[in-house]
């Protein structure tokens, strides 16, 4: 990886949110960095805190300690005014193509709300730059005098993208961006991210709990379990057969490859049983690693320390304190090739 | 007039002009606003309207019936009553802007700082509201009057005041609903300010219920002016009250009835026309987004049957379950019939699981509500069969079918918290089930709940029983879920989406239970979704539907291998799971059309990269193509010539 | 059977008792603070024009107003709290008295007419929700026109024709219960007829609300499992729509009780609203201020009921 400075820094982050009388820590501790023209994933279940992580960029969430930097300056707290600066340059598109549009407002007036809000007054100018924007986002020009419910979720999503975009940011942060879309949907708008990354230079932070798309998508991946990183690392090998920690490794066999003998296969091969736990009643202590409830290879040490980030395989980190031994107690013959290159082969053995 | 619910129906948007041109053309409204205005019109002019004097007293025609000379006849004093109503209505008219002025203007602003602001703000003012709202606002009027006499301008500022917390209510859960909305926090990182946000995206969509509310409110703001002149409390008996000539009225009864008539005819029809207005204003606010306001398209029933073989038996073949021929299912639309699922058919056998796999749209989660008898209002199963042990349930009886539910078919359905009823422990629904199912006592029902629990893989099945849906995890839910539709030891178990809402982990843990399940009862399942690797993992065979149709039919193993229809091809083309990372995916272009606007020939034609002339003329049939496997393509032989393994 | 472990119900009640107290307290304070906000002088008032500053002063210290505001509020506070609410200026009797006297009346008016209207409403709106359109249609026509009455304009009609037309009911007073149950039955029949539009509201917004729950998904999922269609509505659908109707009982309570001051008149039935206009006509202050607090503590009695209510039915609700 290159040594400069990295686009975006968060460092030991930590958002407390009070729920009934009960402290949540839906941030705690965690630690990442995004390069410039990079995408970075980030990934988890319910609760693992990955949506808290984007709204703690954009100054939505109160940051209880750790900081953000954003191009070198610390944006961890800033009054509205300074982050109005900041939202020049961090973007997001949200997860709900329904509700992230005003339905009653026009698309050209959508799109031009990010201008106006940055001060562009002269009309021409806005107009030429929501059409170049739905231009690049392949919608026709026609959509400017049209209203949301005249466009299908894709389409919406293409919207919010270019809407995105207009103050020519340089890191998007795309919350789910893509997972309510239907599959042919779907790709239709990750080729169009994908393309819109090297034309306008962008990087990204992808939030997702799936898995197969993440890694499709990233170039390292960041995965979080209640509030705190597991493991993080390039793509292909955080959801490959090298994972490092017990719960991307679990992660990764729970999810199903479109592939019926070879998911069978899989399924005969040893899978990690997960104990069951209803995640709220569970008390963590912050001293003790955080998935030992339910990790299958816990010893006694994972309950009286919390393991802190370190290397594990080359720009690979793991906050685990059994790794690697605990991959030779994984009780299967071995590990399989199928699944780390392409879910469609058959699997021999 | 529903005032005394601050239940709006906030749609997702309100396009004013859409809303003022559906106003115009609702007879009621029109009705409504010229009644209004005629009345406002002539009782403001009152001074040149009205024929007489309204404090002429002619003792002659006392208590006169209408005669030409006094249109609407006189009173005990021999006052026309004609020119009392004018002078009365200006009054009224007048207590009536006071009131709604006053509502407005401090009851708007406080309800939008309430929802918008949240927090302290918020809940001072909820606190301030429900002050108010304990107090009976007549009493404090007449408190009020009691000290500043017969002062109505007090009274009704005061009626005013008091009416606040009812349209801060309306207008902090507009305001609450519309701040929800991820569009308001994408305004604000495009770095809008907090009054440009309240401007621009929250005060558009809060106007609505607002004027209605006002329009609700001026026909209690009259109800009760009326009321308090009544009582005699707002002006001597001699100056014209619409109130107080109902009380003048009210004395003669035996002798002159229909000095009441006059009177308390305006006073009614004014109250209705405001009422009416609101009303008509809710629906205009409502349609003005294109929603539907409760009005439920009547439900069809043709006797068109499009399946020629009525009478298909149930052949010997072992173990088939379900047999579903020609399944189609319409609603109305504007008076048209518009299809969702358009000839379906397939056949379940016992121990084997069919998925149903389908993008949005497809008609895939109608389809099984359709064989379950469940379908929402406004859908209706119009043609097929769908045989169980040789029955058609679509045609019989509903007391024939309620003895199949739960016992020999059940459902799981993909929310698993909504799924179960709020209002009861989940253990308390369960054993009302059982004992549904089973004629068993209390206890043995207890027990048997605390079983299945235990069944489906819930670690403290004591504990779960004593909870309430909300109170569970998304996993053990759906797994109490499961248990539910166990209860009766159905053949049948169809599972719409089971796993969507899920994560991950638990997924592979539910569709674990589902096999293990299926092993230990033998039932057959039908699970729906859109999934791939779902069905991947846990169907033997599969059909794919698109556009209300079925477009493909295999087995589990060669559809992924084999794929024969261009719609599924694509679609396992675009799987991120199955492509090169870091490459371009290859999509399918276009979207899936909605129903209604469906092709005349291939519905899968407009995207279809293939296509060709004889795709787009006629409706395309379900061909055979090799032993198990059917597809809706005509183009077959020459797209996947040679492609066999 | 299976018992919830959470005691929510019981934090609930204590939390809306512990609320009431102090709104109580809130509301009556308020109520004697109007008058002090109220810009005009009582004792002027009711001295008139023709009084001579003499009268004027000396009713003025009569009534306590010529002492600073916090001190009258204190000693009003006290007595209120041992149960005293001063004298009637116009009657010279304990305001207390003259209270507890006629509350009978008017809780048998107000209690009447809401149980009425819960009632037959209730089954009404079931039916609604179960049929088709057109008992839909008639119940909102009918709540339209029933609303938009006025209830003294109905009052006299209900009199005009069922008590001078057809001598059915008497057409004013009231029978105390004790001295004979059916006549006190039958002088209420016509001012409780006055409910018919809380009938509507009632049965409208059961109808409205078993409507929406009969489409949620967790009524697919009990009748997809065999729940006997009776069980389902009256067992689990009304429990969920029950909430907002209690709210609306609770309304049309609170409605009702600001309703008998116009009804008791209509009908002549010596109750707490008589009173209330009388005092008002009077400039009797002590006497609405004592009717004011009267008719708040019911209301927040009632709020409690339906706090409780609501707890009962919905174990989901989270208070704010």
């Amino acid at each position: 990886m290159s040594s400069t400075t990295p686009l975006l820094i968060a460092e030991r982050l930590c958002v407390r949110y009070r729920r009934g009388g009960r402290i949540i820590n839906a941030l705690d501790g965690v630690t990442f960095e995004i390069q410039s023209g990079e995408t970075v994933g980030l990934v988890g279940e319910s609760g693992s805190g990955k949506s808290t992580a984007a709204k703690a960029i954009l100054g939505l969430a109160p940051v209880h300690a750790g900081s953000i930097l954003f191009d070198g300056k610390d944006i961890t707290h800033l009054s509205f005014k300074e982050r109005r600066e900041t939202y020049r340059q961090v973007q997001i598109v949200f997860q709900d193509p329904y509700s992230s549009l005003n339905p009653s407002r026009t698309i050209g007036d959508t799109l031009s709300e990010p201008l106006e809000a940055f001060g562009e007054r002269d009309h021409k100018r806005k107009r030429d730059r929501v059409y170049e924007m739905l231009d690049r986002v392949h919608l026709p020009s026609t959509a400017v005098d049209r209203y949301p419910w005249q466009f299908s979720g894709g389409q919406r999503q293409r919207i919010a993208i270019a809407r995105a975009l207009m103050p020519s940011p340089r890191l998007v942060i795309l919350d789910e961006a893509v997972s309510s879309l239907d599959l042919s949907i779907q790709a239709q708008v990750l080729n169009l991210l994908q393309e819109l990354q090297v034309t306008s230079a962008l990087s990204y932070l992808f939030i997702s709990h799936d898995l197969g798309v993440v890694r499709h998508v990233c170039d390292r991946v960041v995965v979080l379990y209640r509030g705190r990183v597991m493991e993080s690392g390039p793509a292909l090998s955080v959801s490959g057969r090298d994972s490092a920690h017990p719960y991307t490794y679990t992660l990764n066999e729970a999810v199903p490859v479109p592939n019926p003998n070879a998911q069978r296969a899989r399924r005969a091969a040893v899978g990690v049983p997960l104990t069951s736990l209803p995640d709220d009643t569970t008390k963590i202590r912050d001293q003790q690693c955080i998935f030992a409830p339910r990790c299958h290879w816990n010893q006694p040490q994972c309950w009286r320390e919390r393991p802190l980030l370190r290397p594990a395989y080359p720009n690979g980190l793991v906050a685990c304190h059994r790794y690697p031994e605990w991959r030779s107690e994984i009780a299967r013959p071995e590990p399989h090739d199928a699944i780390a290159d392409n879910g469609a082969q058959v699997i021999r053995n | 007039m529903s005032i005394l619910t601050d239940q709006i129906a906030i749609g997702p948007a309100t396009h004013s002009y859409e809303s003022a041109r559906s106003l115009i053309r609702s007879p009621v409204a029109i009705a409504a606003i010229t009644f209004l205005g005629v009345v406002t019109l002539v009782c403001i002019s009152a001074p040149v309207t009205a024929p007489y004097d309204p404090l002429h007293q002619d003792l002659e025609r006392v208590l006169s019936s209408p005669t030409a000379h006094n249109l609407l006849g006189t009173d005990t004093l021999g006052r026309d009553v004609l020119s009392r109503l004018f002078y009365g209505g200006r009054r009224s008219l007048l207590s009536v802007l006071e009131g709604v002025v006053v509502v407005v203007a401090l009851g708007v602003p406080m309800g939008l700082a309430a929802g918008y602001a949240g927090g302290w703000v918020d809940r001072g003012l909820n606190k301030f509201a429900e002050t108010i709202m304990a107090v009976p606002a007549l009493i404090i009027v007449l408190v009020v009057l009691a000290v500043l006499p017969q002062n109505e301008d007090a009274a009704m500022i005061s009626f005013g005041l008091l009416g606040i917390p009812a349209i801060l209510r309306v207008v902090r859960s507009a305001t609450l609903r519309v701040r929800e909305d991820l569009y308001v926090a994408a305004a604000r990182i495009s770095g809008l300010s907090h009054l440009q946000i309240v401007k621009r995206h929250i005060f558009p969509r809060v106007w609505g219920p607002v004027i209605v509310q006002a329009s609700l409110f001026a026909a209690y703001a009259l109800l009760f002016e009326t009321g308090i002149a009544y009582l005699g409390l707002t002006a001597d008996p001699s100056t014209p009250t619409w109130g107080g000539m109902v009380a003048e009225a009210s004395t003669v009864i035996q002798r002159q009835a229909w000095l009441l008539v006059p009177s308390g005819t305006v006073i009614a029809s004014t109250i209705l026309a405001f009422g009416l207005l609101g009303d008509a204003l809710r629906d205009a606010v409502v349609r003005g987004e294109g929603g539907s306001i409760n009005r439920v398209p009547r439900s069809v029933v043709t006797a068109r049957d499009r399946d020629a073989d009525t009478a298909e038996p149930m052949n010997g073949r072992s173990g088939l379950v379900l047999r579903a021929r020609n399944l189609s299912v319409s609603t109305m639309r504007s008076g048209a019939e518009i299809p969702i699922v358009d000839g379906v058919s397939f056949d379940v056998y016992a121990g084997e699981t069919l998925g149903i796999i389908g993008e949005s749209g497809c008609g895939k989660s109608v389809t099984a509500l359709a064989v379950l008898r469940s379908l929402p209002q406004g859908l209706r199963a119009i043609a097929g069969r769908v045989y169980w042990q040789g029955d058609d349930l679509l045609s019989m009886t509903e007391r024939s079918f309620d003895g199949l539910r739960g016992s020999s078919l059940a459902y799981v359905s993909q929310e698993p918290q909504s799924s179960l009823d709020p209002t009861f422990t989940v253990g308390n629904q369960l054993v009302e089930l059982i004992r549904h199912h089973q004629r068993v006592s209390r206890r043995k029902a207890r027990s048997s709940a605390i079983a299945l629990l235990r069944q489906v893989e819930l670690q403290n099945p004591d504990q779960v029983a004593r909870a309430y849906a909300h109170e569970l995890s998304g996993g053990m839910a759906q797994r109490v879920a499961i248990a539910f539709a166990l209860a009766g030891r159905p053949k049948l178990l169809i599972a719409d989406e089971p796993t969507t809402a899920l994560d991950v982990t638990v997924q592979a843990e539910i569709l674990g239970l589902l096999r293990r399940l299926q092993r230990e009862t033998g039932m057959a399942l039908i699970l729906i979704t859109h999934n791939w690797g779902v069905i991947a993992d846990i169907c033997d065979r599969a059909v794919v539907m698109y556009a209300g149709q079925i477009v493909e039919k295999s087995g589990i193993q060669e559809m992924f291998d084999r794929p024969l229809h261009p719609y599924t091809l694509g679609l396992l083309n675009s799987h991120p799971s199955l492509a090169e990372p870091g490459s371009r995916l290859s999509s399918i272009p276009g979207n899936v059309p909605s129903p209604g606007s469906w092709a005349p020939g291939c519905r899968f034609a407009p995207r279809c990269r293939f296509v060709a002339e004889e795709c787009v003329k006629t409706p395309i049939p379900l061909i055979d193509i090799g032993p198990g496997h059917a597809s809706r393509c005509v183009r077959v032989d020459q797209i996947f010539a040679k492609a066999s393994a | 059977m299976f018992v919830p472990e959470s005691p929510a119900l019981l934090r609930i009640v204590g939390n809306r008792l512990l609320l009431s107290v102090p709104l109580l307290l809130v509301v009556s304070t308020l109520t004697f603070l109007l008058e002090a906000l109220i810009p005009g002088d009582v004792a002027r008032t009711i001295v008139g024009p023709q009084g001579t500053q003499e009268q004027y002063l000396q009713l003025k210290h009569s009534l306590g107003l010529d002492q600073p505001l916090l001190t009258r509020y204190q000693q009003w506070l006290e007595s209120v709290v041992r149960g005293d609410f001063g004298t009637s200026l116009f009657n010279h009797e304990p305001v207390a008295v003259l209270l507890s006297g006629r509350l009978s009346v008017t809780l048998s008016l107000v209690v009447g007419s809401t149980l009425v209207a819960a009632i037959v409403g209730l089954l009404i709106g079931i039916a609604g929700a179960l049929r088709s359109d057109i008992a839909g249609t008639a119940v909102d026509a009918l709540s339209m026109f029933g609303l938009a009455i006025p209830n003294f304009f109905l009052g006299l009609i209900l009199i005009a024709l069922f008590a001078v037309a057809i001598p059915l009911f008497p057409a004013t007073g009231y029978v105390p219960f004790d001295e004979s149950p059916l006549d006190w039955a039958r002088s209420l029949v016509l001012p409780v007829a006055l409910a018919t539009p809380g009938i509507a509201v009632v049965a409208k917004q059961t109808r409205d609300s078993m409507r929406v729950i009969l489409e949620r998904p967790f009524i697919r999922t009990l009748r997809a499992a065999g729940v006997p269609r009776r069980s389902i509505i009256f067992k689990h659908a009304l429990r969920s729509a029950a909430a907002p109707v209690v709210t609306v009982l609770g309304l049309i309570f609170v409605a009702s009780l600001g309703g008998t001051v116009v009804v008791e008149s209509v009908f002549a039935m010596p109750g707490l609203g008589g009173l209330a206009v009388q005092a008002t006509t009077q400039h009797d202050l002590p006497l609405i201020q004592g009717v004011a607090v009267y008719f708040t503590a019911l209301v927040v009695v009632v709020n409690l009921l339906i706090d409780l209510a609501y707890g009962w039915l919905d174990p989901g609700v989270r208070i704010e």
